[in-house]
């Protein structure tokens, strides 16, 4: 194990020697990292490695700067895996700032996403005190849960220095089914039908391509198990064509990663409801924008060129808000506020002195 | 204001029979599910509208009168407890199951819901309400978010706060705000779950926007006995070591089978000194194969009599001693303290071997159920409340698990939060600073500290 005091101190008094500071990972969401005249910004890449990992204890603790791949890796090795499937690993995404960005991915649908696996966090207060929040077991109910308060915070709260997070046994293997369509509503009732059958699904997600539809419907198995697992969804859902191996793996890696989103656009996480598909798609036909519904519809990653603007407007008008995770110069997130009073008494709380950013 | 101005206002809230004044209508609000503690508050109120509950906590707030939100009374921690001088709001008539959107996965439901009711609403869209503690045919959903409850299948499905997606919830001050959306996603702060275990300290819940979860295909279930608690943590340790991720893992040591027994008739294998439930749920292809190599560990571990439940009805007597546990220690003793700590599994043993020492040490007896899957206790401390100084003793030993908790990097309380039980022991698990930090919070949503007083820090 690795000797993080000297580390962790460097951290503090980086925060007590500056009035403002922003801390920034591995730069994977750039428009939430945006550097400032006013924000010092605090690298954390330099703080990285696993802190303590007991497959046992089904969780792990790392330090914020620790990339995803590196814990990806680790967990593999011993069979386990992060079920919230964080995105963007890829782009060298960190611990520290997958949870203050607060994000998933498609893997999320089958057991739950972020805010199901973190159970605690170490961090730098305000006046540079390191504080813990939650815990280190699986169940935890003692105090305010300020572990579960950093997600999404894009350090609005404090500099988050290492996090505990719950694990499972990682399937062996996986299978996909894909299907494609012409029309949209029928792709939503075989999603609705998906969404609470018992076939206890990895992912979900559903995609627009050039006018048609895809849907795809994930499964995690034992080996020994897999073909007749994807025997049972391919009679469930009627039609689709399997996918398994390495083309199975790269399509998921690819919504993961969003590669799907072309170069200089825009990508906004927007959270979603089923319910709501029909009614966008209506309205977002005029801008130009590629969209995939993850985790059968409950989030919504949209990616648009040059059209902020009009989908700020749009999210307003649905109450919605998104999150620009790169792309965008000069803002974080678009549609409804996300900073209402609640929050307010939380962050006067939390940062009384304005340290922190804004989220 | 004076206190006969106070109840004056509140009569114009409250006509009738939904505002309690007289000492022996207030007897049953005196205490909750931790009975040990009773105090008569000035007054309850029995709402019927969110309108009615957000009028009396504003006026409340008008004149710094203190108020404790009650659901069903079923909290293990004091956490309902009234406060001298302050009221009761009693919400079990905020009752109203709202919506249920299978097209969304979500319920919305007032406070006063209890919580199977929200399973028994979503069963016929194939859906249920994951969190499900032991009562949870009468807790209610505000209560459960209050305590963030937990229950059986906290590991593979999480707590009531993973299952949170909005509140609609009045402040001390008497602000009315939403937190959240009916996403399973969300952005900004994850301020629903701060609100999640607050345990009243941030106002009253309202109304609550659910997940629901599609319900498992089958549920597969094996009782196992064994000869030492030791034999059967090995037997979860194998469990985990497989790679198997089951539903449910529960114990019981041979105190909590002979409560079981005496009050249910549970029919568990005579003579064991221990049991092991294991459940696997899913999707049937799956359970198969992952029943088959359950099975496997179990049939290797050392077990005396093994028990495969064939059907439901099975599965429901192999679970009825265990759910039933809590209050069938009462057949053992009159009065008794159930701890709720948690360890980390792998010191499960030790936790187990630590307690039985503590109980020969103060020769009080101890009934064990816990939840294998997570590593949350439940020693049942009996005790009779009649003999001078038992209950002393018994509290005595209780703080001694749960510094025991503490000192194995577990937690002081698993599920039933910290409510008045656990306040001294709050700051052994949390340092100056943290319950610094939760107490800026604390005051920042509540200057007037009017909202369940005297709950989770000590004043």
């Amino acid at each position: 194990m690795i000797d993080i005091s000297e580390k962790l101190s460097e951290v503090q008094k980086i925060v007590q020697s500056v009035d403002h500071v922003l801390p920034r990972g591995g730069g994977s969401k750039p428009s939430l990292s945006l550097p400032t005249e006013d924000f010092e910004s605090l690298e954390m890449k330099s703080l990285n490695g696993v802190v303590e990992y007991d497959p046992e204890e089904f969780t792990i603790t790392a330090l914020a700067g620790t990339p995803l791949t590196e814990l990806n890796t680790i967990l593999s090795e011993n069979k386990q895996y992060l079920p919230f499937d964080p995105p963007l690993s890829e782009r060298g995404a960190t611990l520290g700032g997958t949870v203050a960005a607060g994000v998933s991915g498609p893997g999320r649908y089958r057991y739950g996403g972020l805010r199901d696996f973190l159970l605690g966090v170490k961090y730098i207060d305000y006046s540079g005190v390191i504080q813990r929040g939650g815990g280190k077991v699986v169940k935890n109910a003692a105090g305010f849960d300020l572990a579960k308060i950093m997600i999404g915070s894009l350090g609005s709260f404090g500099v988050i220095l290492e996090s505990t997070l719950k694990v499972f046994p990682a399937p062996e293997t996986y299978a996909t089914i894909k299907l494609s369509f012409e029309n949209l509503g029928e792709a939503l009732d075989i999603l609705l039908k998906a969404s609470v059958s018992h076939l206890d699904f990895e992912s979900i997600d559903l995609l627009s391509e050039n006018g048609r539809w895809t849907l795809w419907f994930r499964v995690g198995s034992l080996v020994e198990n897999v073909e007749a697992r994807l025997k049972r969804v391919h009679e469930f859902l009627g039609k689709g064509d399997a996918l398994q191996g390495d083309e199975e793996e790269a399509a998921w890696k690819n919504f993961r990663e969003f590669s799907w989103v072309p170069e200089d656009w825009t990508l906004i996480k927007i959270p979603f409801s089923p319910g709501k598909i029909t009614n966008f798609e209506n309205k977002i036909i005029a801008l130009d924008s590629f969209r995939q519904y993850s985790c059968a519809g409950q989030v919504l990653w949209i990616a648009v060129k040059n059209a902020i603007r009009e989908l700020d407007k749009l999210l307003i008008d649905m109450d919605l808000s998104g999150l620009i995770l790169f792309g965008s110069p000069d803002r974080k997130w678009i549609g409804r506020d996300v900073s209402d009073s609640f929050y307010r008494k939380v962050k006067s709380a939390l940062d009384p002195v304005n340290r922190f950013v804004e989220v | 204001m004076t206190t006969q101005k106070f109840l004056e206002a509140l009569t114009k809230l409250f006509p009738g029979d939904r505002l309690l004044t007289e000492p022996a209508e207030l007897v049953p609000y005196e205490s909750d599910a931790l009975t040990a503690y009773r105090r008569r508050p000035l007054a309850v109120v029995i709402p019927e509208s969110q309108s009615e509950v957000i009028d009396t906590v504003q006026l409340c707030a008008g004149h710094k009168v203190p108020f404790v939100p009650r659901g069903s009374g079923t909290s293990l921690s004091g956490g309902s407890l009234p406060v001298e001088g302050g009221i009761v709001i009693a919400l079990n008539r905020l009752n109203r199951i709202l919506k249920i959107d299978p097209e969304n996965r979500l319920a919305i439901v007032e406070v006063g819901v209890p919580n199977l009711d929200v399973s028994k609403a979503a069963a016929p869209f194939g859906l249920y309400y994951a969190p499900d503690p032991s009562s949870q045919p009468i807790c209610t959903i505000g209560g459960n978010l209050a305590f963030n409850s937990g229950g059986a299948h906290c590991l593979k499905f999480g707590m009531t706060s993973n299952h949170v997606l909005r509140i609609k919830a009045v402040l001390p001050d008497g602000e009315v705000v939403q937190l959240g959306g009916d996403s399973f996603e969300s952005i900004g702060p994850d301020l629903v779950g701060l609100f999640v275990g607050s345990e009243g300290l941030f106002g009253v819940a309202l109304e609550v926007t659910l997940r629901l979860t599609p319900k498992p295909e089958v549920y597969r279930t094996v009782l196992a006995s064994y000869d030492s608690l030791e034999a059967a943590g090995n037997a979860v340790s194998q469990v985990v070591a497989a790679g198997l991720l089951p539903g449910a893992m529960e114990m019981m040591d041979e105190l909590a089978i002979e409560a079981a027994e005496a009050a249910v008739q549970a029919n568990y294998p005579p003579g064991a000194a221990a049991l092991l439930i294991v459940e696997m749920d899913g999707e049937v292809k799956q359970v198969e194969v992952d029943f088959e190599r359950l099975m496997q560990v179990i049939n290797a571990s050392g077990a005396g009599e093994i028990r495969i439940a064939q059907d439901d009805a099975d599965r429901m007597r192999i679970w009825k001693g265990r759910k039933s546990a809590f209050s069938a220690v009462g057949r053992l003793s009159p009065d008794y303290i159930v701890q709720d700590g948690v360890v980390p599994r792998s010191r499960l043993g030790s936790a187990l071997a630590e307690i039985d020492r503590l109980s020969e040490q103060y020769d009080i007896r101890v009934a064990n159920v816990f939840h294998a899957g997570d590593g949350n206790l439940h020693p049942l401390i009996l005790y009779d409340g009649n003999q001078s100084g038992a209950l002393e003793r018994a509290e005595s030993m209780a703080g001694e698990i749960l510094q025991l908790c503490i000192d194995f990097q577990g937690s002081i309380t698993g599920e039933h939060g910290v409510g008045i039980e656990k306040r001294e022991y709050l700051p052994k698990m949390f340092n100056e600073a943290e319950i610094g930090t939760m107490l800026s919070i604390r005051s920042a949503i509540d200057p007037d500290e009017i909202s369940n007083q005297g709950k989770m820090f000590i004043n």
